[in-house]
């Protein structure tokens, strides 16, 4: 079974204050195992090194210091080992509206990691293209492979975003907060497409978020991380029903409404036996 | 509310606004494609801008509609003639400088690091190096310069400027996100340059192209006002030159020296009005100027509007005609 697995991740950056040089310790010693099928989520308030975890996975930050293993080997970070790499893992980054070139068609977002990644050549990227896009439930293709990103919604983007990140045929995908940039009421249909695809694809997914409530019902582990530490990581369910760290519950006193969380879980999960039937 | 006949000037407002950029716009490109058109057409319609078989130092008169010079040469002949040569000028030293812009601005802003510095280093030697006293100077060691040997010259100094500002804005383009997401995506560093950055630069470069022409023209005029200009060519600033040497100011012969100079001038200010057109579109806080304005007047009379609310359609106004279609200033009084 394929695994990506992060050992001892440690990630220093070179701050400048007035004239004095430091570094910055954004992540300090984080450790955790993707596994095909299941899902690892990352919780923590703005900078505590959620997004910096996610970009060294993505090969966009070097660690300063632990390795990444791709099916238990060391992996590449250039040439063709780090193709072969970015084949396997990709990304889907916070911000819909800033992650698609403003330049670019729809379609060229998604023609190009089909073509790199040698997945389609020719006269079948155009229809693996609306296949993609009927993927991530965008119909009409046609309407949407030549639209512009500044022509569709926040959701419509999100959407192209994890069409694009599917499109080299990953097995790990990295979702950096993938909805919390949408409007609440778009953010479960695009968390339960990412549920199923996952569940189609058997994709290993690094769920990166703020909120707790939704972490518990996407994902098997959780990951509490503080100011770059890793306070705290379990299972889901122990780490919502038996916090250790005080900070877990914090965090846990400061989540929204629990009825709605009772409301949110039973949407998703109608949602997805309506899906799965 | 909506079905008010006040709200349909707010669908006419903004198609009434944007004029003042289209004009520019309009304006600039009008005056600059006929300067080419001049300078394609000009020199074949006219006479042969070295004949001297003409009669010497004439006012502008049918046959020669802008005069002649002391030599007998046809002043219109000269300017179509000097067009070609001003323009070629300029474009190739603008072409030029923006490909040594790229490379010292655009791939030390994607670059980071050593190469940043190294290429950096060199922008800022050139930045604070006068250009003009450089180029007298290279141009005084040459004795033999052709319009492509001055057009290099001017090209080779009219880069350093570009280069800043293309620097900062590729390092600001290469973190957003859109530039991550390609790479994740697997594209190769010049790909990411050439197809995910550039695009988006285009506006900046086409600004920074046009400056360096208007730069170039000028300094090609400058450059031969001094005798340092390209031998054997007719530019605009030879013509300059030689309106000097002949003494055409004193012997009031305005029809010589004033035609390359307002053709210089105008062609400068087309350029700068369609610099200022495209300006508008990079940055949009120059686009919203005339909102933030309206927003202030809505403010100011707003504030009136709270100390007097029952004599409001009576006070006079010093602009009632400006004031009528804003159907949001109506909105607001009902409210308050
Ligand atoms: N390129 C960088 N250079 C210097 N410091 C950085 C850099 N990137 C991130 N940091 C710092 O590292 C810390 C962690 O940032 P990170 O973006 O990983 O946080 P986060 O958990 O994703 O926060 P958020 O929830 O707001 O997205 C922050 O203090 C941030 O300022
Ligand atoms: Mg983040």
């Amino acid at each position: 079974m394929s695994t990506l697995e992060v050992r001892h991740l440690v990630k220093d950056f070179r701050v400048r204050d007035g004239l004095r040089r430091g570094t910055l310790r954004a992540v300090d010693d984080v450790s955790f195992t993707l596994a095909a099928g299941r899902t690892v989520a990352v919780v923590g308030e703005s900078g505590s090194g959620k997004s910096t975890v996610a970009r060294m996975i993505a090969q966009l930050e070097t660690p300063t210091a632990g390795e990444i293993l791709l099916d238990g080997e060391p992996i590449g970070r250039r040439g063709r080992a780090l193709a072969r790499y970015r084949n396997q893992v990709q990304m889907v980054f916070q911000d819909p509206f800033a992650s698609l070139n403003p330049y670019h068609p729809v379609s060229y977002h998604l023609e190009r990691p089909l073509r790199i990644h040698g997945v389609a050549r020719g006269k079948e990227v155009t229809p693996a293209v609306h296949r993609l896009l009927r993927s991530v439930e965008l119909d009409p293709p046609e309407v949407f492979a030549a639209k512009r990103p500044h022509e569709m919604s926040g959701g419509q983007r999100q959407r192209i975003a994890i069409a694009r990140a599917l499109a080299p045929g990953a097995r790990f995908l990295v979702a950096d907060e993938p909805v919390s940039m949408l409007d609440v009421s778009i953010r479960l249909g695009v968390l339960s497409l990412l549920a199923r695809l996952q569940r189609e694809e058997n994709l290993g997914v690094l769920y990166i978020t703020h909120d707790l409530a939704t972490a518990r019902h996407f994902s098997d582990e959780i990951v509490v991380m503080l100011r770059g530490d890793v306070v705290e990581q379990g299972p889901s369910d122990q780490v919502i029903l038996d916090p250790q760290h005080d900070y877990t519950k914090t965090l846990l006193a400061a989540a929204p409404d629990p009825s709605r969380h009772g409301r949110l879980r039973d949407e998703v999960r109608a949602e997805l036996a309506a899906q799965a039937s | 509310m909506t079905d008010q006949p006040t709200d349909r000037p707010e669908v006419r407002r903004p198609a009434r606004r944007r004029p003042s950029r289209d004009a520019k716009l309009v304006v600039g490109l009008a005056v600059v494609g006929a300067t080419v058109l001049f300078a394609i057409f000009g020199p074949m319609l006219t006479q042969d801008p070295r004949s001297s078989d003409n009669p010497v130092l004439v006012p502008p008169q049918p046959g020669h509609w802008l005069g002649t010079t002391s030599l007998g040469y046809d002043v219109l002949a000269q300017l179509a003639e000097g067009a070609r040569g001003s323009l070629l000028v300029g474009v190739v030293a603008g072409l030029l400088a923006i490909v040594l812009s790229l490379v010292f601005g655009v791939v030390a802003g994607y670059a980071r690091g050593a190469t940043d510095e190294g290429l950096s280093l060199i922008t800022n030697v050139m930045l604070v190096i006068p250009g003009l006293p450089l180029m007298i100077v290279v141009s005084s060691y040459l004795e033999v310069r052709s319009l492509w040997v001055v057009a290099i010259i001017l090209g080779a100094t009219a880069w350093p400027g570009a280069a800043v500002v293309l620097r900062l804005q590729a390092r600001s383009l290469r973190s957003r996100d859109y530039v991550s997401a390609a790479r994740v995506a697997g594209e190769s560093t010049p790909r990411l340059l050439g197809m995910e950055i550039l695009p988006n630069l285009l506006p900046l470069l086409t600004a920074q192209f046009l400056f360096a022409v208007v730069l170039s023209i000028l300094g090609e005029a400058g450059l031969s006002y001094l005798g340092l200009g390209p031998n054997g060519s007719i530019t605009w600033g030879t013509m300059l030159n030689e309106a000097q040497g002949g003494g055409a100011l004193t012997r009031g012969a305005w029809w010589w020296f004033v035609p390359p100079g307002l053709m210089i001038a105008v062609l400068g200010c087309a350029m700068s009005l369609i610099n200022f057109a495209i300006d508008e579109v990079i940055d949009p806080k120059l686009r919203q100027a005339p909102t933030a304005a309206k927003l202030q007047r809505k403010a100011r009379k707003a504030g009136l509007d709270i100390t007097s609310p029952a004599h409001d359609d009576d006070t006079p106004r010093p602009a009632p005609a400006s004031r009528a279609p804003d159907p949001d200033d109506h909105k607001e009084r009902v409210q308050a």
